[in-house]
C-alpha cells in the first residue's frame, strides 16, 4: 500500500497526520491503564487492611491456594507477554504474517492461562472455598479464610475478565490483519493492545505473590 | 440573646459555642469585606461611570503571595484553636462514671453499672465526668446530644466511647444522627441530668437486675468459660485475672493492648488477635450473645483482680 | 420580529436532520446536546424529589407520607443529583461543546469514545431510575454498610450497577479531555494560552480518571457483599464497616471537586468578559485549579470525624481540609480583583457569576467550620452540613451552570435569550436559594439531624421558611425552560461574538459549522486580552 493510501484509510477526523494520531492513541491507552491501576488498587487496599488485621488467618488461607498451578500460570502469562512484544516488533518491520503468528501464540497462551485458572477454581470450589452459601471450609480462622478467598476470587476473576477481553482483542487484531490492516507505518491498534496485554500481565505479577506466596515460608 | 441555641449543658459546650462564634465573626468579616468590595466595584466601575481606570495592576504576584500567606496563617491559627479543644473533647479524663449504651434499630438501651436499665433515656448526675461505652446491635447509629454539642457514631463490631461533664440539670434531647433505617427519625430520647442526691435516689428506686459484673459472672459460668479459663482447668488458656489493661503478646509477633475491643474480639473472633503461646482452640461465641451480654462479660473480666495462682 | 441576521447556511444543527445523524453522531457539539437533554431530565427528577421532600418537611410529624417513602425520596434525590446531574453537568455539556473550540481543534481526541460515553450514561441512568422508582431504595446516596448490605430492602444491586456503568461514562469523558488538551491544541497554543475553563476541565478530568475507578471497585464490593454476605464489611464475620467508608469517601470527596472546578472555570470566563478586563493572577488561577484537585485527594477523612477514626487521623484530616480551602480562597480574591478598575455590565451571565462568588464563598467559609474539629462534632450529620454542601453545589455549581447556559447560549443555538427575563430569573434564583438554605445552617446548629422524616416541633418555623424558599427556587428553575425555549424560535439571531469575548470559540459563527471554524482560528498570545475602556495603555 502506498503512503497516501494508508493515510486516506487510517487518518481520522481531528488529526493532523498519522504520527499525531498514533501518539495520541498511545497516550490515550496509557491514561486508560492508569484508571485500571486505580480500579485494582481499591481491592488491594481491602486486601492490605485485612492482611494487617488478620495475619495468621491470611497465612492459613494462603496455604490453601494452588501454588503449583498459580506458578505455572505465571510462567504462561509472562511467556505470552514475550510473544506479544515479539508481535509488535514484527509489525514494526512490516512482517505481518509473523506478527499474526505471534499474536496467535499470545492468544493461545492466554487461553491456556484461563484453562488452568478454571481448573484451579474447580479444585477450590470442590474444597468448599467459594465464599457465600457454598463455603464449607471449617478449619481454623474460617471467617478470615472466607474473606481472603472472597478477595482472591474477585481479584483473579476480574483479572481473568480483563484477560479474556485481551484475548478477544488479539483475535480481532488477527482478523483485521487478514483484512489488510496494519503496516510498518501505522499499527497503533497493535501497540495499544500490546500495552493492554502487558498491563494485564503486570497486574498478575502483583496478585501472584500476595495470593500464592502467603504463609509458605514457615 | 441567642436563644435559638441549644442549652449549654456540658462543660465544653460554652467553649465550643465560643469557637463557633469566633468562626462566625471571622466569616462575617470576610464576607462583609468581600460583599462590600463587590458592591463597591460594581457601582464604581460600572460601564459608563466616570471612575478612573488608569493604573491597572501589572505586577500581581506580590499581592497574590500576600493574601495567600494571610489566608494560610489564619487557617493554621483556626486549626490549632480547634485542635486544642478537640484533644480535650476526645480524651476522657480518668475516673469517669461509666454507663453502657447499646443502639439498636430503633431504640437506645442504657444500662448503669449496677444494673439499672433504661430505654431511650439516660439519667446522669450533674458535675461528674461521665463516660458512655457504646455498642451497636445491628447497623451504624450515632449518639447525638445537641445540648452537649457532642456526638459519636455507634459502629457494630467495636466499642465507641463518648465522655462529658454535665454542668446543669434538666432534660435534653437525644437523637440518632446516622441514618439507620425506616424509623431513624424516631430514634430519639432524652438525657436527664439530676443533682447528685437525686441521681442516687433514682438509682436506688429503679428496679434493676444484676449489675453488669454480676450478670457477667453468671454468663461466665453458664457458658462454660471457667472450663478453660478457670483454675484447675486442663486446657492451657490465658489467665483472665488482672488481664484488663495489660499489653498482650500476639501469636503473629505483634502486641495488643487488652482493652474493651480486645476482649470483645477475643470472645467473638478469637482468631483475630490470638495471643502468643496458646493453641487456637478457643471457640467463637458470635451469634450466641447480644451486645449487652458481651458488655457484661467484659465488665466482669475487668473486675477480676490479679491473684497469685498456681500454674496448671 | 424579523431577524436582522440570517442563520449560517450549514451549521452543526442543520447539517443533517435524521435521527440517525443524532444518535450515531461523533460531533462533540451534538453529543453535548444529547447530554444536555439527559442531564436536564435528571435535574428535574432529582429536583422533583427535593420538592416533595420540602413539602413533607412543612409538617413536623411528616404527615403526608410514610417514613419509608421519605427515606426513598432523599435517596433518590441524592443519587440522581450527585451522579446524574452534578458530576456530568458542566463537563459533558459545556466541556464537550467548547473544549475543542477553545483550543482550535475540530473535535475531541476520541470522538467515538465520546458517543459511547453518552450511551453508557443513559444505560447507567436507566438502571438507577429502575432501581429508584420500580423498587425503591432507602440507603441514602452514601450506602453505608452494614445497613445497605445487610438490612435494607430495595434494589441496591440495580442502583449500584447503574452508578458503576455511569462511572465508565465519567472516565471516558475525563480521558478524552486530558488527551485532547495534550494533543490537539492549535499551533501556537501553549498551556499558558489556555482559558481557565480549560485548566479547570483538565484538573476535573484528572480527578475523574483517578477517583472514579475506586468508586467502581467499592460499589462492586458492596454489591457482592449484599449478594453473598461474605463479611467484607460485616463485623460479625470479621469485616470492617469503616473500610467501606474510607473507600467510598476516597472517591466521593474528590467527586465534589469534579462538581465545582468546572463551575469555577465558567466564572473565570464570564468575569473578565463582563468587566472588560484581563483576569487577575492568571497563573495563580491555573495552579489553584490543579492544587484543588491534588489536595482534594487527601481530605476524605473529614467525612468520618465522628465515625470512629483516631484523634490523630482527625487532626491530620482537619489540617489538610484547611489547606484545600486556600486555593479556593485565591480564586475568589482573584475574581474580585479582576473587577477592580474594570468596566462592568450586568447581563444575566454576569449576575450568575457574581451570585456564584457570593454563594460559593458562604459555602466555602462554612467548610472552615466543618474542618474545625470540635464544631464538626456538633454539626456533622445535621442540617448544617446539608446547607453547607447545597451552598456549594447549588449556590455554586448550579448557578455557574446557568451562567454558562446564558453566556454560551448564543454560540450554541445562534439565538439571543430575552435579557429581562433572564436577569429576573437570576435574581429570583439568588433570593429563593438563600431563603431555602440559610435557615438550614441555623437548624443544624440547633441540632436538627439530616435524613429526618419527622422532627421536633421547635424546628418547624425554619423548616417552613426553607420550604417557602424552595418554592421560589423551583419557579426560578422553571422560568429558563420557558424563555430559553421561546428564544429558540422567536428570538433574534446572535452574531458570532455578541459579548465581544476573547475566547477562540467566539471566532466561529453562531451556531458553528460541523468542523467548528470557517477559517483557521487566530490564536491570541495570551488569554483574556480585554481592553478596558478608559484605561491607558502604553
Amino acid at each position: 500500500m502506498t503512503e497516501r493510501h494508508i493515510v486516506e484509510k487510517e487518518l481520522a477526523e481531528p488529526y493532523a497526520d498519522l504520527r499525531h494520531q498514533k501518539q495520541t492513541a498511545n497516550l490515550g491507552v496509557w491514561a486508560f491503564l492508569s484508571t485500571e491501576v486505580l480500579f485494582f488498587s481499591g481491592l488491594l487496599t481491602a486486601y492490605s487492611v485485612y492482611r494487617f488485621l488478620y495475619p495468621q488467618g491470611f497465612a492459613e488461607a494462603g496455604r490453601h491456594t494452588e501454588v503449583l498451578l498459580g506458578s505455572i500460570n505465571t510462567g504462561v502469562l509472562l511467556t505470552s507477554s514475550l510473544f506479544m512484544a515479539l508481535a509488535v516488533h514484527a509489525i514494526r518491520s512490516g512482517a505481518r504474517r509473523l506478527m499474526m503468528l505471534f499474536l496467535l501464540i499470545t492468544a493461545l497462551l492466554g487461553l491456556a492461562f484461563l484453562g488452568i485458572k478454571i481448573l484451579e477454581y474447580y479444585k477450590e470450589i470442590g474444597e468448599g472455598l467459594l465464599p457465600g452459601v457454598f463455603f464449607t471450609y471449617a478449619g481454623p480462622y474460617a471467617h478470615t479464610v472466607e474473606i481472603f478467598f472472597f478477595i482472591y476470587f474477585m481479584a483473579t476473576g476480574i483479572h481473568a475478565l480483563h484477560l479474556s477481553i485481551g484475548i478477544g482483542a488479539l483475535f480481532f487484531l488477527i482478523w483485521r490483519t487478514r483484512c489488510g490492516s496494519f503496516t510498518a507505518e501505522y499499527h497503533a491498534g497493535v501497540e495499544g493492545v500490546g500495552l493492554y496485554w502487558h498491563f494485564v500481565d503486570a497486574v498478575w505479577v502483583f496478585i501472584y505473590p500476595l495470593i500464592y506466596l502467603l504463609g509458605r515460608n514457615t | 440573646m441567642f436563644d435559638f441555641l441549644p442549652p449549654q449543658a456540658a462543660s465544653l459546650s460554652p467553649e465550643i459555642d465560643f469557637l463557633f462564634f469566633g468562626l462566625l465573626i471571622i466569616s462575617a468579616l470576610v464576607l462583609g469585606l468581600l460583599f462590600t468590595l463587590l458592591l463597591l466595584y460594581c457601582i464604581k466601575y460600572r460601564r459608563g461611570s466616570g471612575a478612573s481606570r488608569t493604573g491597572q495592576e501589572e505586577k500581581s504576584w506580590r499581592i497574590e503571595i500576600g493574601w495567600t500567606a494571610a489566608t494560610l496563617i489564619a487557617f493554621v491559627a483556626l486549626f490549632f484553636w480547634g485542635a486544642d479543644l478537640y484533644a480535650r473533647l476526645y480524651e476522657a479524663p480518668p475516673d469517669t462514671l461509666d454507663i453502657f449504651v447499646v443502639g439498636k434499630q430503633w431504640i437506645w438501651k442504657v444500662q448503669h453499672p449496677d444494673g439499672q436499665a433504661e430505654i431511650d433515656a439516660l439519667h446522669v448526675p450533674v458535675d461528674r465526668d461521665i463516660r458512655l461505652i457504646m455498642a451497636s446491635q445491628d447497623v451504624i447509629h450515632s449518639f447525638y446530644v445537641p445540648a452537649f454539642r457532642l456526638k459519636r457514631d455507634v459502629v457494630p463490631g467495636r466499642y465507641e466511647s463518648l465522655w462529658f461533664h454535665p454542668i446543669r440539670t434538666g432534660s435534653f434531647q437525644l437523637e440518632c444522627s446516622e441514618f439507620c433505617g425506616t424509623d431513624h427519625a424516631r430514634m430519639t430520647g432524652e438525657i436527664v441530668v439530676m443533682s447528685q442526691a437525686d441521681y442516687a435516689n433514682w438509682l436506688a428506686t429503679q428496679a434493676h437486675g444484676d449489675s453488669f459484673a454480676g450478670a457477667g459472672e453468671k454468663l461466665f459460668r453458664s457458658l462454660g468459660c471457667g472450663g478453660c479459663h478457670g483454675p484447675g482447668s486442663t486446657v492451657h488458656a490465658p489467665d483472665l485475672a488482672g488481664l484488663y489493661g495489660k499489653t498482650v503478646a500476639l501469636a503473629d509477633g505483634g502486641f495488643a493492648h487488652a482493652d474493651d475491643d480486645f476482649l470483645r474480639d477475643a470472645i467473638l473472633l478469637p482468631q483475630k488477635r490470638a495471643p502468643a503461646g496458646y493453641a487456637p482452640v478457643m471457640p467463637s461465641f458470635a451469634g450466641q450473645l447480644d451486645e449487652s451480654q458481651i458488655l457484661a462479660l467484659i465488665v466482669y473480666i475487668k473486675s477480676l483482680d490479679e491473684k497469685p495462682r498456681k500454674t496448671p | 420580529m424579523t431577524s436582522a441576521r440570517r442563520a449560517p447556511c450549514k451549521n452543526y444543527l442543520t447539517e443533517n436532520f435524521t435521527l440517525r445523524s443524532w444518535f450515531f453522531t461523533t460531533d462533540h457539539k451534538r453529543i453535548a446536546l444529547l447530554y444536555f437533554a439527559s442531564i436536564t431530565m435528571f435535574f428535574f427528577i432529582g429536583g422533583g424529589a427535593a420538592a416533595a421532600m420540602r413539602y413533607i418537611l412543612l409538617h413536623p410529624d411528616g404527615a403526608p407520607v410514610s417514613a419509608e417513602i421519605y427515606n426513598r425520596l432523599f435517596t433518590t434525590h441524592g443519587i440522581v443529583m450527585v451522579w446524574f446531574f452534578l458530576v456530568p453537568a458542566i463537563p459533558t455539556t459545556f466541556g464537550n461543546f467548547l473544549l475543542p473550540m477553545m483550543i482550535g481543534a475540530r473535535d475531541v481526541a476520541f470522538p467515538k469514545l465520546n458517543l459511547l460515553s453518552w450511551y453508557l450514561f443513559i444505560l447507567g441512568g436507566s438502571f438507577v431510575l429502575y432501581a429508584l422508582f420500580v423498587g425503591g431504595l432507602d440507603t441514602g446516596w452514601t450506602f453505608y454498610a452494614p445497613y445497605s448490605t445487610m438490612y435494607s430492602s430495595g434494589h441496591l444491586i440495580a442502583a449500584v450497577t447503574g452508578i458503576f456503568i455511569a462511572g465508565f461514562s465519567s472516565i471516558l469523558t475525563g480521558l478524552n479531555f486530558i488527551i485532547t488538551l495534550h494533543r490537539l491544541r492549535a499551533p501556537g497554543m501553549g498551556w499558558y494560552s489556555l482559558p481557565i475553563f480549560c485548566w479547570s476541565l483538565y484538573s476535573t478530568s484528572v480527578i475523574l480518571i483517578v477517583a472514579t475507578p475506586v468508586l467502581a471497585m467499592t460499589l462492586l464490593l458492596l454489591a457482592t457483599e449484599h449478594l453473598i454476605h461474605v463479611g467484607i464489611f460485616d463485623p460479625a464475620l470479621g469485616g470492617d464497616p469503616l473500610l467501606f467508608q474510607h473507600l467510598f469517601w476516597f472517591y466521593s470527596h474528590p467527586a465534589v471537586y469534579i462538581m465545582i472546578l468546572p463551575g469555577m472555570g465558567v466564572v473565570s470566563e464570564i468575569i473578565p468578559c463582563f468587566s472588560r478586563k484581563e483576569l487577575f493572577g492568571y497563573k495563580f488561577l491555573c495552579w489553584a485549579s490543579v492544587s484543588i484537585a491534588v489536595i482534594g485527594f487527601l481530605v476524605w477523612g473529614h467525612h468520618m470525624f465522628v465515625a470512629g477514626i483516631s484523634m490523630y487521623a482527625g487532626l491530620m484530616f482537619s489540617f489538610l481540609s484547611f489547606a484545600v480551602a486556600v486555593p479556593s480562597a485565591i480564586k475568589v480574591f482573584n475574581w474580585t480583583a479582576t473587577l477592580h478598575k474594570g468596566s462592568i455590565s450586568f447581563e444575566a451571565p454576569m449576575l450568575y457569576a457574581l451570585g456564584f462568588i457570593g454563594l460559593f464563598t458562604i459555602g466555602g467559609l462554612t467548610g472552615l467550620f466543618l474542618a474545625t474539629l470540635p464544631v464538626d462534632v456538633h454539626v456533622t450529620q445535621t442540617y448544617f452540613i446539608v446547607a453547607h454542601f447545597h451552598y456549594i453545589m447549588v449556590g455554586g455549581m448550579v448557578t455557574a451552570f446557568f451562567g454558562a447556559l446564558h453566556f454560551w447560549w448564543p454560540k450554541i443555538t445562534g439565538r439571543m435569550y430575552p435579557e429581562i427575563w433572564a436577569r429576573f430569573a437570576a435574581v429570583l434564583m439568588f433570593c429563593g436559594f438563600n431563603l431555602t438554605f440559610f435557615p438550614q445552617f441555623i437548624l443544624g446548629y440547633e441540632g436538627m439531624p439530616r435524613r429526618y422524616h419527622v422532627y421536633a416541633e421547635q424546628y418547624q418555623v425554619l423548616n417552613v421558611f426553607s420550604s417557602g424558599g424552595a418554592g421560589v427556587l423551583a419557579v426560578a428553575y422553571l422560568l429558563p425552560l420557558f424563555y430559553l425555549g421561546w428564544s429558540l424560535i422567536w428570538s433574534r439571531r446572535a452574531s458570532a461574538n455578541p459579548w465581544q469575548a476573547t475566547g477562540i470559540e467566539w471566532q466561529a459563527p453562531s451556531p458553528p459549522p460541523k468542523d467548528n471554524f470557517t477559517h483557521p482560528p487566530k490564536v491570541p498570545a495570551k488569554p483574556y486580552a480585554y481592553v478596558t475602556p478608559g484605561a491607558d495603555h502604553d
